[in-house]
């Protein structure tokens, strides 16, 4: 079976490749931090209250401030290849830390973002297209168009609003009822609780998107050959929907997805502000302010390891949705 | 150089810059019932602190949470006069150059140790007046510290320094413990993170991102205290979502102004909320304009004087501030009353005053009606509520024909272009003034005090030998009477040249569920212990 070694194989070449991606981001991410005016120092004196110039002058030697450019930069590079991410000045604390600290709570929240944003943006697209033109279809496009068009943190607040404050059905923020110090299967039902508003109100522009998009490729297929070849062997509606037509309109939701991962982790740091979800996205957004460009730096090299490998990852899902595309690179 | 300014920052990353000093009249969550035993307070505090000891660093959100754990010497009543903490008494000698405290006994750090006269001594010396960036002006004339009991602490003077007894509370001199700081870098220690203290509530855990937990310190040298089984530090990080949470009961105090002003009508009901504006008193904090007097315009001080009665205060206070404070009369704020002044010159709202000035200034209009056009900087670090305040100023200034390009950055953009690149026309920002003006007002206008690259310093580039000359003689002046009158005339000489333009006294909004009692009030109440505070429990 020559199947599986391809697939390493592929699956080397691609990691390989994504290596000089990750670094030549991690360079252009140097460049660019440099153009913001003021350091770390300015910060922390700023909020300090007040400190010498000579206190200020022995923090940027401390924190390697004070060599040139070029030097800072060989060095971060030189620190990125073996991994190493630094140190967080302001939180005094190693950077990579810092991140594993948050990290859990951002990937689960843009997995559950995800998952409900597929399943029922597929859903709704599916039934817009299968009564197109009808009441259903239009009501959907509606919807659609209102949780396309909202901002999400109007969107969240306003759930908080309503759902919080005036019925109370569900908590204004955080991650867990810190009070009730759950354990076991009570936590899980806990945070799953709390990530009820805050995974929906991230969820619903993509969600949007994702109807849409299926909507418009099932209609595609409408009067396809094969769907018709179906038809004609007696296959029931049902089937037709869902077996055939879906697995094909669904290779354009899956392109999207791939390119909605980055757009996904940002759209996490105003969802994670509103919900007071202790998330990466947050990190990354305090770290801006405060001008830690080596939590920063991590972060967004972080980031972008995890957008290139969930898009290599979903490179893989086309080749098992569509058999003509092929990992191994045949013709099909 | 003998002493060092500091300036502390005032508007946090949130955006708060809030207001203000008001009535007395206030609703007050003080009450005489008797304290309950038992429940867990939920405070939220914003932006999250970075650190969790307060012993080196004035960031008021540090001090709110860490003030729990670490005690001062004192803290502060109503009229910011001295209570007893950690010392119970304290001696001035005639000359101004002893000061003797007495310390509590039997009072033992959380990990079981001993507090003694050893502690106070190794903090001041080694964290206040190295590290601290009032203390280092504070503590500058201290030149030896005597122990000559466990429970004696003697400071010996170079020279009288009459604010020391403003700066010795939890947050301006927060006490460590020597057996786990002694030795080590004091920044980098890592109980910084993780306080262990003397107060009423022990550190437990921190979340970061979340939380911070804390404890009852069942050893607690007042007994019966704390009433709270514990406290917990939620942080959220957007104003809305914070006022959701007080209103969904999640957080039972919100401290440090961190509800918008605008939200605040919604905690009117009395039966259901408490709003506190004491709190803030010991910052006594002053929402100001400040002129870049090396920019030709603004070397006149008729031109600095023009503007002064372009801004109508009152009419800031009420729209931008909605009423929650006072008109700022001058450098010192009201709210330190042994020397504030306001027999002063007053700049009353004229606008023909302003252009008459202006046009003696030489400042004429032209033919499209302006006379001049400046910037004016402004910290819009993630908050909005400064862009009200510059827009209130840019609008005052466009009636008597001077245009205004209003200027954002985030906070480190804002002290670079201020403090550093010296490269702007105007800023507005809100300072606390602090108890004493020579630790608080005097680093605004000092000669010494303009450095560049350092924030929170002079950075008007003002330069007055004779105020100079005044502030100086006050900061060494033992007789109460005499320094009195010095710091009087400073007021006069600043008002008469106003190098800085002191708009709003501004208040500090505590609103809480109306569940929460605190036994006495306190001008320090954003450092409380809270030893003293209790809930009303729940009704089932």
């Amino acid at each position: 079976m020559r199947g599986p070694r391809l697939f390493g194989a592929f699956i080397g070449r691609r990691l390989l490749r994504l290596v000089p991606v990750v670094l030549g981001i991690a360079f252009l991410n140097f460049l660019i931090l440099q153009l913001a005016p003021g350091d770390v120092v300015d910060v922390l004196a700023g909020e300090a209250g007040a400190a010498t110039p000579e206190y200020m002058a022995a923090l940027r030697a401390q924190f390697g401030l004070d060599q040139p450019l070029h030097g800072q930069l060989l060095h971060y590079l030189w620190n990125v290849a073996t991994l190493d991410l630094g140190f967080s000045f302001r939180h005094n604390t190693p950077v990579l830390t810092l991140i594993l600290d948050r990290l859990p709570a951002t990937l689960l929240l843009m997995a559950l973002a995800l998952l409900i944003a597929v399943a029922l943006g597929i859903a709704l697209g599916t039934l817009a297209a299968a009564r197109v033109h009808g009441w259903l279809d239009h009501l959907i496009s509606v919807v659609v168009l209102v949780a396309y068009a909202v901002p999400s943190f109007w969107l969240g607040l306003m759930a908080v609003v309503l759902f919080s404050a005036q019925w109370g059905w569900f908590p204004s923020g955080g991650m867990v009822d810190i009070s009730a110090g759950h354990a076991g299967l009570a936590r899980v039902l806990d945070v799953a609780w709390h990530a009820v508003l805050p995974a929906c109100t991230l969820a619903t522009f993509y969600l949007a998107v994702y109807a849409k998009l299926t909507r418009t490729a099932m209609l595609e297929l409408h009067g396809a050959d094969f769907i018709r070849t179906a038809r004609a062997k007696g296959a029931s509606e049902w089937r037709v929907t869902v077996v055939h037509a879906l697995r094909n309109a669904l290779l354009p939701v899956l392109t999207m997805l791939g390119y909605q991962m980055a757009s996904l982790l940002s759209g996490a740091v105003l969802v994670e502000s509103v919900f007071s979800w202790p998330g990466l996205g947050r990190l990354a957004f305090e770290s801006i302010l405060a001008r830690d460009f080596n939590l920063l730096l991590g972060i967004l090299f972080l980031s972008s390891i995890l957008v290139t490998v969930i898009n290599t990852v979903i490179d893989l899902f086309y080749g098992l949705l569509d058999p003509r595309v092929s990992v191994e690179g045949r013709p099909a | 150089m003998k002493r060092r300014l500091f300036f502390p920052r005032v508007a946090l990353l949130a955006g708060l810059l809030l207001p203000v000093l008001s009535l007395p009249a206030a609703a007050q969550t003080q009450t005489a019932a008797a304290p309950v035993r038992g429940g867990i307070l939920n405070v939220n505090v914003a932006p999250e602190p970075t650190l969790l000891t307060s012993a080196f660093i004035t960031t008021m959100n540090i001090g709110q949470v860490s003030s729990k754990v670490l005690e001062g010497l004192v803290s502060y009543d109503l009229n910011l006069q001295p209570v007893p903490a950690l010392a119970t008494s304290w001696q001035v000698s005639e000359d101004g150059l002893t000061v003797r405290f007495k310390l509590r006994e039997n009072v033992k750090w959380h990990d079981g140790k001993d507090f003694t006269s050893a502690d106070v001594e190794y903090t001041l010396l080694n964290v206040w007046k190295k590290l601290h960036p009032f203390g280092r002006a504070a503590f500058a004339n201290v030149d030896k510290v005597e122990t000559p009991d466990r429970h004696t602490v003697v400071l010996r003077l170079s020279s009288p320094a009459p604010y020391l007894l403003n700066y010795i509370n939890t947050y301006g001199a927060q006490v460590l413990p020597r057996h786990i700081y002694a030795g080590t870098d004091v920044l980098t220690n890592p109980a910084n993170n993780a306080p262990v203290g003397t107060g009423p509530f022990v550190f437990k855990e921190w979340v970061k991102g979340s939380h911070v937990r804390l404890e009852r310190n069942p050893d607690y040298w007042q007994k019966g205290q704390p009433y709270l089984d514990g406290v917990v530090f939620k942080f959220i990080p957007d104003a809305a979502a914070r006022t959701v949470a007080l209103e969904a009961g999640e957080i039972d105090v919100a401290l440090g102004s961190s509800i918008p002003l605008s939200n605040l009508n919604r905690f009117a009901d009395k039966s259901k909320y408490g709003i506190n504006l004491d709190d803030g008193r010991y910052l006594s904090t002053i929402f100001l304009t400040q002129f870049n007097v090396r920019r030709p315009h603004f070397n006149d001080k008729r031109v600095r004087q023009a503007f002064a009665h372009a801004i109508d205060r009152n009419a800031l206070l009420k729209v931008v501030f909605l009423g929650y404070g006072k008109p700022a009369t001058g450098p010192v704020p009201s709210s330190v009353v042994n020397y504030y002044s306001p027999e002063t010159r007053q700049y009353p709202y004229d606008l023909k005053k302003a252009e008459a000035l202006l046009d003696e200034a030489g400042l004429k209009k032209g033919a499209d009606g302006k006379r001049l056009k400046i910037t004016l900087d402004y910290d819009a670090g993630g908050g909005v509520s400064g862009t009200r305040q510059a827009e209130f100023i840019k609008q005052s200034l466009a009636r008597v024909g001077v245009e205004v390009e209003l200027r954002a950055g985030d906070t480190a953009t804002y002290l670079r272009r201020i403090f550093t690149d010296q490269d702007y026309d105007l800023m507005v920002s809100s300072l606390h003034r602090l108890p004493d003006p020579t630790l608080g007002v005097q680093r605004l206008f000092w000669t010494r005090n303009i450095i560049k690259g350092a924030p929170w310093t002079n950075g008007s580039g003002y330069s007055n030998p004779e105020l100079d000359k005044v502030m100086e003689a006050a900061a060494d002046e033992a007789n109460p009477a005499k320094r009195k009158a010095l710091i009087k005339q400073w007021q006069q000489i600043v008002q008469e040249d106003l190098p800085v333009l002191d708009l709003v006294e501004q208040t500090w909004v505590t609103v809480s569920s109306a569940r929460f009692h605190k036994a006495t009030a306190q001008g320090d109440g954003l450092f409380a212990s809270y030893a003293d505070a209790w809930l009303t429990p729940k009704k089932k």
